[in-house]
């Protein structure tokens, strides 16, 4: 099995070699911290951040990127992490719902979510929260339907999409207020 | 206290079945108090509720009350968290044991401080006397307080003296999600925590010809394969390795498959099988034979997916001869009888632990994987494996909701009233869940070499009841015969589904009764009223359309229209009213959405809100776009492409309106707006184009072939 190495991707024999299992080490960038990962390349970056980081945040929902419940941002855009192997994402920068706030210290778009009671089950919120603040980060005053569709890859099944789609626009208000 | 000659007291709520005062809540020396339901929290927000319930009776902070996850080991057996009923159940159980809690430290406070009970105040824990000392709950609370059955001698407060019950409380458990903290059963980690993977077969009934078990062992980071029948199940180091050997087993295995489905996925395949009749309602109108006028119709749904986001999740630890098992189960007491029976083992060398997980819906898969974590951990004694099913796992083995029909027919007298009413449903049975005395409902022990066979399927008994729930309509007719068709013997295993039956019958009511306003020339708001005694029914019917400005007889314009229906869901539970604004391009759009509805006392009134708008939103895409397929030999819809449900961008606007009843006893809410959404849309839709849709789910195809 052989892969291509993406320009940045430091590599050398993993914990276990380079024969059966293909194991290497990765660096990778994560809400601006540098991680060695001993993993195969062709693992998709979505078990890496939550078995190997413990970031726990991006869930997994379908493994094809179908539904958003896995979405970090990539260099900038909403990517599903479920459909991205971790070797293609060296050297770049990965954001992920537990690097855009806290308890205490929410980012404006968690504090809308909570201001608005936008969740029911929640598995589904923080791949939302993601793909919106890609949005907001390229298009701080979106309209509706630019809302709606940039949350087009982002499925929520307990019904909860309006009050979603008013958190997004409290967020919104509020930033363009400021 | 209670000898075995005299019966004992009727006890409200869960109280009735779990009467020790301690095993509701404790008393802790932090300055905060345990408590310990038996429902869990799956998404509806039933935590925060209990919680302000508890903090009410109690006079102390929000911040005060902790809450256990539901454990077999301690918590109160309160079957399922279903049918809308925790707060009901649990609730009342904890209203009326924090209210005796409070009146036994009151006594000893008085004591101690030598002062009378009118002479107490409590503020956050700390009772104080008019005379000057206080004391706190937590000196008062010896290990003694709450080991006693509860007498609920005790009235809890008074609607008028709330200042927690009927606020808008946050929920608690919205902040962690939202930044990323473990929250679900799927976010567990154990040290040294193995991943498995089940590779189930094809299709039901399927037979396995080959499979090269060498192979996936010698597959990197592979620790076991687990065969057992046609269960096969992997182990690997890593979350990846295991589903790539759980993919290799897909491709490399041979199977035989039958061909046990039906030739039509067509819901009417259920009027060919065999059903048990029974007629559950009956009064003959010997007027109605002279009726000027006469309706029949026939409504149907196909099966229909749960389609949690999160594929079903478990995590077991097999250790000592003891399984230790976390799930997502609505019922960890009867999960846990059901395994005792397929692992072989005695149920007390079984705990079962709740974790979350995402919104299910109903039976889902999430007691199945419960299994094959438990017989995946057998195999690696000492090391816990989380398993969780990869998305077409759920797709093709979730109990579905159960296909229906409806068959309707009416009778009309010169006045335009209904005189007489008959109502036909045919269904599979809503119930498959575990816990039944015969048999084992969990989907690994029929795959297994020696399997451990499923339960008789069947149905809540009346007055909830299952396929019939809500086929007894709250109007008042002078003649009405109710027939239930049950066919047990179901080709796809179907069981609990968000409102059960419920959904079709209303859907097949509330359209009837718009298609018989029309043959009576009426308004469909007047009509339904005409119809209806129970000032509560129509006091949301009532209120729905005027938040909506309903106008009498209104019309759509070819494009757009507007319906209405209404139901009380279960007949004993929450009422809702909804009205449907929908608009007609290449598909059907339902624009925004207006409901009133009455949960008696509203605990958390938006939660209720919350609740009720998901139920909405849920129902416009089962009714609009949802229809699981299946060819002869399997399911054939295992992703969201071929299952596609409602998006960001078809989402209505929602606004809920609460009639709030705080002299009466709380309401569920969870399932009440499912029915009358289905059948608002199919009524908005003859509003805006004069055709009725009958046959759910309301495609494109469907609306072409009726305009043509």
């Amino acid at each position: 099995m052989s892969f291509d190495q993406p320009s940045g991707l430091s590599v050398r024999d993993g914990a276990r070699g380079a024969a059966p299992g293909h194991f290497m080490t990765l660096t990778i960038t994560v809400n601006g911290s540098t991680h060695s990962v001993a993993a195969e390349g062709e693992t998709p970056l979505l078990y890496v951040l939550r078995n190997d980081l413990k970031l726990k945040g991006a869930r997994f929902g379908c493994g094809t990127g179908l539904c958003g419940a896995c979405m970090v941002i990539i260099d900038g855009k909403a990517v599903p992490s479920c459909d991205v192997p971790v070797s293609a994402v060296a050297g770049k920068s990965i954001t992920t719902i537990e690097g855009l706030g806290d308890i205490g210290r929410l980012h404006p778009l968690q504090q809308a979510f909570v201001d608005e009671q936008a969740a029911q089950c929640g598995y589904c919120a923080s791949g939302i929260i993601m793909t919106a603040k890609a949005l907001l980060d390229a298009n701080p005053r979106p309209t509706d339907t630019e809302v709606r569709e940039a949350l087009e890859h982002n499925l929520c099944r307990c019904g909860t999409h309006h009050r979603i789609l008013r958190a997004i626009r409290r967020a919104v208000e509020g930033e363009g207020a400021k | 206290m209670s000898a075995s000659t005299t019966t004992p007291r009727k006890l409200p709520g869960s109280l009735e079945t779990n009467r020790q005062l301690d095993r509701w809540l404790r008393f802790d020396r932090d300055g905060t108090v345990t408590i310990f339901p038996g429902k869990v929290e799956i998404g509806q927000g039933i935590h925060t509720v209990l919680v302000q319930m508890v903090a009410e009776e109690l006079d102390i902070a929000l911040e005060r009350v902790r809450l256990a996850l539901a454990d077999t080991s301690y918590s109160p057996n309160e079957g399922m968290t279903s049918g809308s009923l925790s707060t009901q159940q649990s609730g009342i159980a904890l209203r009326y044991a924090a209210a005796e809690a409070r009146d036994l430290l009151m006594q000893r406070a008085a004591a101690k401080l030598g002062a009378s009970l009118e002479q107490l105040t409590v503020r956050d824990g700390t009772i104080t006397a008019r005379s000057g000392g206080s004391v706190t709950y937590w000196e008062l609370a010896s290990a003694d307080l709450l080991k006693r059955e509860a007498t609920a001698e005790v009235a809890p407060k008074m609607p008028e003296q709330h200042s927690v019950v009927g606020m808008n409380v946050q929920r608690l458990d919205i902040p962690g999600k939202i930044t990323g903290k473990p929250s679900y059963v799927q976010d567990m980690e154990l040290p040294d925590m193995l991943h498995g993977r089940i590779a189930r077969p094809p299709g039901p009934g399927a037979r396995l010809a080959a499979l090269d078990v060498a192979e996936i062992e010698a597959m990197p980071g592979v620790t076991a394969v687990v065969r057992d029948g046609v269960f096969i199940g992997v182990i690997a180091v890593r979350e990846e390795q295991a589903i790539r050997a759980q993919r290799r087993i897909l491709r490399s295995a041979q199977w035989e498959e039958q061909p046990t489905l039906p030739a039509n996925s067509d819901p009417r395949y259920l009027l060919d099988l065999e059903s048990e009749d029974e007629v559950i309602s009956e009064r003959v109108n010997d007027a109605a034979a002279a009726a000027a006028t006469r309706l029949e119709a026939e409504f149907s749904r196909p099966h229909i997916a749960h389609a949690s986001l999160a594929p079903s999740c478990a995590v077991a630890l097999f250790q000592g001869g003891k399984y230790t098992v976390w799930t997502h189960s609505q019922g960890i007491f009867p999960l846990r009888g059901d395994l005792a029976k397929v692992l072989g083992s005695a149920e007390n060398d079984i705990v079962v632990i709740h974790a979350e997980g995402a919104g299910c819906y109903g039976h889902n898969g999430a007691d199945d994987v419960a299994l094959d974590a438990a017989l995946l951990a057998r195999a690696v004694p000492g090391r816990a494996v989380r398993v969780q099913w990869m998305r077409e796992d759920e797709f093709a083995w979730e109990p579905f909701g159960s296909p229906m029909v409806v068959k309707m027919s009416a009778a009309l007298d010169a006045k335009g009233n209904i005189a007489s009413w008959t109502h036909d449903v045919w269904s599979h049975a809503h119930s498959t869940r575990p816990g039944s005395k015969d048999g084992a409902n969990l989907l690994a022990g029929w795959h297994l070499e020696k399997p451990v066979a499923a339960a008789r399927p069947g149905n809540p008994p009346l007055p909830g009841g299952g396929s019939h729930r809500n086929a007894i309509p709250l109007y008042e007719f002078p003649g009405q015969r109710i027939t239930n068709h049950l066919i047990r013997k179901a080709p796809l295993r179907t069981s609990a589904l968000r409102s059960l039956g419920a959904h079709v019958n209303v859907f097949a009511i509330e359209s009837f009764m718009d298609e018989l306003a029309v043959a009576a020339n009426a308004d469909p708001v007047e009509f339904r009223l005409r119809h209806l005694k129970d000032p509560r029914a129509r006091a949301v019917i009532e209120t729905v359309a005027a938040k909506a400005g309903w106008k009498p007889r209104e019309a759509g314009d070819g494009t757009r229209g507007r319906g209405l229906a209404f139901a009380r869901y279960k007949n004993a539970g929450c009422y809702v009213a909804v009205i449907v604004e929908i608009e007609v391009g290449n598909e059907v759009r339902v624009k925004r959405v207006f409901a009133a509805v009455d949960a008696g006392q509203a605990i958390n009134p938006d939660g209720i809100r919350n609740q009720t708008e998901g139920g909405i939103i849920q129902t416009v895409s089962w009714t609009l776009k949802e229809r699981v397929g299946f060819n002869r030999e399997r399911v054939t819809t295992l992703t969201w492409d071929d299952y596609p449900i409602l998006t960001f961008g078809e989402a209505p606007e929602v606004e809920v309106t609460l009639v709030n009843r705080p002299e009466l006893p709380p309401l569920g809410a969870g399932e009440g707006a499912q029915g009358p959404t289905g059948a608002a849309i199919a009524n908005a839709i003859y509003n805006a184009l004069g055709v009725r849709l009958r046959d759910m789910p309301f495609t494109r195809e469907k609306l072409i072939s009726a305009l043509a």
